[in-house]
């Protein structure tokens, strides 16, 4: 059928990450090189000969539009250039060896936010001006409210200083290790999405189609499950995007507070230290991510709305 | 204007409308109507009393206070909060005393969360309405321009900000404004166009009512409630993102201090004295906490849609 | 025996400002094949009389009195055993085809589900019916476009699919809360003529609720006029139109333009508002707006009625009429007299 609609949608959207992108590049770029100082700014001055090889080594004594574009054409093939600040490590390496934790992190509580914050969200409208509805948005309100930096030493304090129970950081593929990052991590996700999930659900289940739903005699399960869901649950998958960008964001703090080995440490690690060439392939990497989960959101948004679908072809 | 156009289309789908309406017509007004109902919501009202002391006790109280925030009381390091030495909520491993540090650092972060959210405000509010009243190319070029920006992610920006440009409190202001004006922004021209376009207002251009008029009377007043509601619950999310830098380290310097700096070095030592942790940690969470309770009660309070 | 029999039914909602009451008191009939019209502008109450019968009250209503469905009380029965008899035994069509229809599921979908669900057709049997259903109600290439989405279809053509769908299980009651309001003048027409047609294909009774007298006339067999809450005036078309007594339902005809009147005879609006249904007056509910109100109008009025079950509540004189029942609230028996 008229399918050109949404195909329409992918490229114009596809299209339209290439100026992102390059904004994204650019900022970072000269932002990092108008600073003060630079990576090889010591306490003590190294002598002139050094100065100058260090800098020649890594084009810093080249005119900072040449960088630019030599930066650009790197980026290009993926390179990210070595690290100023770990001698022997490409910043690719290193972002190969953080990532994986970070993912692991940022994924599973991406998956339990989503989840959980829609189920919770549902219960809530479904019993609307109850006293669940009220406790469930009251805790909702504490979870956005509290910070999770403040969340995770009072978490490591009660189950893993008093009681024991969990280990108190590290890094370990296990499940006990991963336990607290990730609800820590997913908390004020879940809090919002389960907000967003009962606000919109209310307003569906308050719309002329669900009330033409039940009057066709259709059972509670039918009217919720197929004709409320979908569009209850469209704001939320718009969500997905920037809640991507928070959970990256909120993963900087939390990696640091379990002293987990993952990119957000290295980020804040490269940016104390001036370590310009892992900051930004952190930051471009991260942009690139946010990006394109961005986009991926506004395809399935596009392709759940039948109205999109269409309309734009 | 916009009174009536709210009875007819609750008219249209609300069968007992009609008896509010007789009530509209007799005219609370907007702002009226909305305080009275913002009254009504408890959870609003406490917020708002709470915030009120809130903001009283870090105004007078390091004032009040027989500690200076960096006096280092070495008789009583690291003392749990106690009556009998003054130390109320206890003091810091260089026997700081925790309680005027926590008003100090409120202090700072209020400032935060207020100026920045100026900041976000006046760039918000000018790109948005410039944007919603030109329309057109203008229109689609700004709304795309901050498509862009908000596909950024934006706290790595402001991470590099702090590095590059120092710490510096002013700095802080701008970084954290300059980041939330995207929301602002559209929200104001997403305002600002349907406005245009509503019945009451071409109905005032039928009637041959001023322009002036129009934005005065009409537009205005309607685009400052959503403004304010947005003002609310952007300041707590500045706060958290000021205690969020501060946290790593990133934002105010010593001998200033925010929250988040506290909440940092409290959880450094939270081991020997949690109390170092828990009143600062409290303190922004109450202030989170109300700050979004307030926004919320407004946004339902100003939301015509949830009248009944 | 009617079908639908509705005894002193009552509906009002818990608001933040009080009770409103919505509709007070309510008595009439429907037998097999026959077409009631219920009348009444915004607000009389017309609309929650009919989501009462249908369970489809808001949250914050709550419904009163009897509604028997073949003897049994509708107002009684769980959600449960209410989904056996909605859109199967009565189905209902709505005002607005645009936001009726589910936005999200392609037409087949929402018409499928019906049969599937109360008739338990397969999935093939189940298109099938549906495809047929459509061509009924003269949906062009009905076995293609049962794959589109509702925005895909105009708003007279979404009406039709909202008429199919509701006929699908050929239901003993069909139930239509101002089917033309929402839609263009032309397309009203080509509406109102469908359903009247489809009506005598089967012996399916229907209640019709508008506003608009002009669509009434046509193809309804009683009229019932509301106002407030409450019905002020019932009986045949030609009652109502030629013998109406009522000065309410007078103010109403007036308020139609017709052909057959001089164009020098202005049109007659009602003046006033109804009454605030928070707190009603006692007595007659229209003697604020009425101009032959008098002084007794403040004791709650007489119900007239004549031998052929036109009835009326008013002080004024019925001609042929005898006062049966003197108190607005409880009417009980009017029902079954007044069913032909």
């Amino acid at each position: 059928m008229k399918q050109t609609g949404l195909g329409h949608h992918f490229a114009s959207r596809l299209l339209s990450l290439v100026p992102t992108l390059l904004m994204l590049i650019t900022i970072a770029f000269f932002l990092i090189r108008v600073a003060p100082g630079g990576p090889f700014d010591t306490e003590k001055p190294l002598p002139q000969e050094i100065r100058a090889n260090l800098d020649a080594k890594y084009h810093l004594d080249e005119p900072l539009l040449q960088q630019y574009f030599r930066y650009m054409g790197q980026i290009v093939t993926l390179d990210f250039g070595p690290s100023y600040q770990y001698k022997d490590w490409t910043v690719n390496e290193l972002i190969a060896s953080g990532f994986p934790a970070s993912l692991a992190i940022g994924g599973t509580a991406m998956l339990l936010a989503f989840v959980m914050g829609t189920l919770i969200g549902v219960i809530a409208a479904i019993r609307q001006n109850t006293a669940v509805d009220y406790s469930i948005m009251g805790m909702a309100m504490m979870g956005i409210s509290i910070p999770n930096f403040v969340v995770a030493p009072l978490l490591i304090l009660v189950l893993a200083v008093y009681a024991g129970w969990l280990p108190a950081g590290g890094w370990e593929w296990s499940f006990r290790h991963m336990l607290l990052p990730v609800i820590t991590l997913a908390l004020p996700v879940i809090a919002y999405i389960a907000r967003l999930t009962r606000g919109s659900m209310i307003e569906v289940l308050h719309s002329n189609y669900i009330r033409t739903a039940r009057a066709k005699g259709l059972p509670e399960r039918i009217v919720l499950g197929r004709h409320a869901m979908k569009p209850a649950l469209l704001p939320v998958i718009s969500y997905m995007g920037p809640a991507t960008a928070g959970l990256i964001t909120g993963s900087v703090v939390i990696e640091r507070i379990y002293s987990i080995p993952g990119l957000g440490s290295y980020f804040v690690q490269g940016a104390l230290n001036r370590d310009y060439t892992l900051v930004m392939g952190v930051v471009i990497f991260y942009g690139v991510i946010i990006i394109l989960m961005n986009f991926i959101v506004d395809m399935l948004y596009a392709w759940l709305n039948p109205k999109i679908r269409f309309d734009e072809g | 204007m916009a009174r009536m156009k709210m009875a007819g289309d609750a008219l249209a789908n609300d069968p007992f409308a009609a008896a509010f309406a007789t009530q509209d017509i007799q005219g609370r007004s907007l702002w009226i109507d909305a305080w009275h109902r913002l009254l009504k919501n408890r959870a609003a009202v406490a917020s708002g009393s709470t915030m009120f002391l809130m903001v009283l006790a870090v105004v007078f109280g390091p004032m009040l206070s027989p500690w200076a925030p960096d006096f280092t009381d070495w008789e009583h390091t690291a003392s749990p909060p106690s009556l009998v030495n003054g130390h109320w909520f206890g003091t810091d491993a260089v026997g700081r005393d925790i309680l005027v540090r926590t008003l100090e650092g409120g202090r700072i972060s209020l400032l935060v969360g207020l100026v920045a959210t100026l900041v976000s405000l006046v760039i918000g509010v000018s790109y948005g309405s410039v944007a919603g009243y030109y329309g057109g190319v203008t229109d689609r070029m700004m709304m795309r321009i901050v498509d862009i920006i908000y596909a950024l992610p934006f706290m790595f920006f402001v991470i590099l900000l702090m590095v590059v440009f120092g710490r510096h409190i002013i700095l802080i202001f701008v970084a954290i404004g300059a980041v939330n004006w995207l929301d602002m922004a559209r929200i104001v021209r997403g305002q600002t166009l349907g406005l245009k376009n509503t019945e009451f207002v071409e109905a005032a251009q039928a009637c041959g009512v001023s322009d002036k008029a129009i934005i005065v009377r009409h537009i205005v007043p309607n685009l400052l409630g959503v403004v304010m509601v947005y003002v609310t619950l952007t300041i707590p999310h500045v706060i958290l993102v000021e205690s969020f830098l501060s946290f790593l380290g990133l934002g105010v310097q010593e001998p200033m201090s925010s929250w988040g700096a506290l909440v940092n070095d409290g959880a450094q030592d939270m081991e020997s004295s949690p109390w170092t942790l828990i009143f600062p940690a409290t303190f922004l969470a109450v202030t989170l906490y109300c700050f979004n309770y307030i926004g919320d009660g407004m946004r339902d309070a100003l939301d015509p849609k949830d009248r009944v | 025996m009617s079908l639908l029999e509705v005894k002193n039914l009552q509906v009002s909602f818990a608001t933040p400002e009080g009770e409103v009451h919505a509709v007070n008191g309510i008595d009439f009939a429907v037998s097999t094949g026959e077409t009631l019209a219920i009348v009444g502008e915004s607000g009389s109450g017309k609309s929650q009389l009919v989501m009462a019968i249908m369970g489809l009250l808001a949250q914050n209503g709550r419904a009163s009195g009897q509604a028997l469905f073949k003897g049994e009380d509708l107002l009684q029965k769980t959600p449960r055993e209410l989904n056996k008899v909605r859109g199967s035994q009565i189905a209902m069509i709505f005002q607005d085809p645009m936001t009726s229809l589910n936005p999200y599921l392609t037409v087949e979908q929402q018409m499928t589900e019906v049969v599937m669900y109360h008739q338990k057709l397969g999935r093939h049997e189940a298109f099938e019916h549906a495809v047929e259903m459509l061509r009924a109600v003269r949906i062009p290439d009905a076995e293609e476009r049962i794959h589109e989405y509702p925005h895909e279809y105009s708003g007279g053509m979404r009406q039709r699919v909202m008429i199919a769908m509701s006929l699908l299980c050929e239901p003993d009651l069909l139930i239509a809360d101002e089917p033309t309001t929402a839609l263009d003048v032309t397309v009203q027409a080509q509406i109102t003529y469908l359903i009247g047609e489809l009506r005598k294909k089967t012996r399916m009774a229907m209640i019709l609720i508008t506003h608009d007298l002009a669509v009434v006339a046509g193809i309804s067999d009683r009229i019932l006029v509301m106002y407030a809450g409450q019905m002020v005036e019932s009986g045949t078309v030609e009652d109502i139109f030629y013998r109406a007594h009522h000065p309410y339902t007078r103010g109403l005809l007036a308020s139609v333009p017709r052909l057959d009147r001089d164009a020098s005879d202005d049109l007659q609006a009602i003046p006033g508002n109804p009454p605030n249904l928070l707190a009603l007056p006692g007595g007659c509910c229209f003697r604020d707006r009425c101009t032959q109100a008098q002084e007794i109008c403040s004791q709650p009025p007489p119900m007239w009625r004549d031998e052929r079950g036109h009835r009326s509540r008013c002080v004024l004189e019925m001609p042929d009429g005898r006062v049966e029942n003197d108190s607005a609230g409880e009417a009980g028996s009017a029902a079954e007299e007044s069913a032909p």
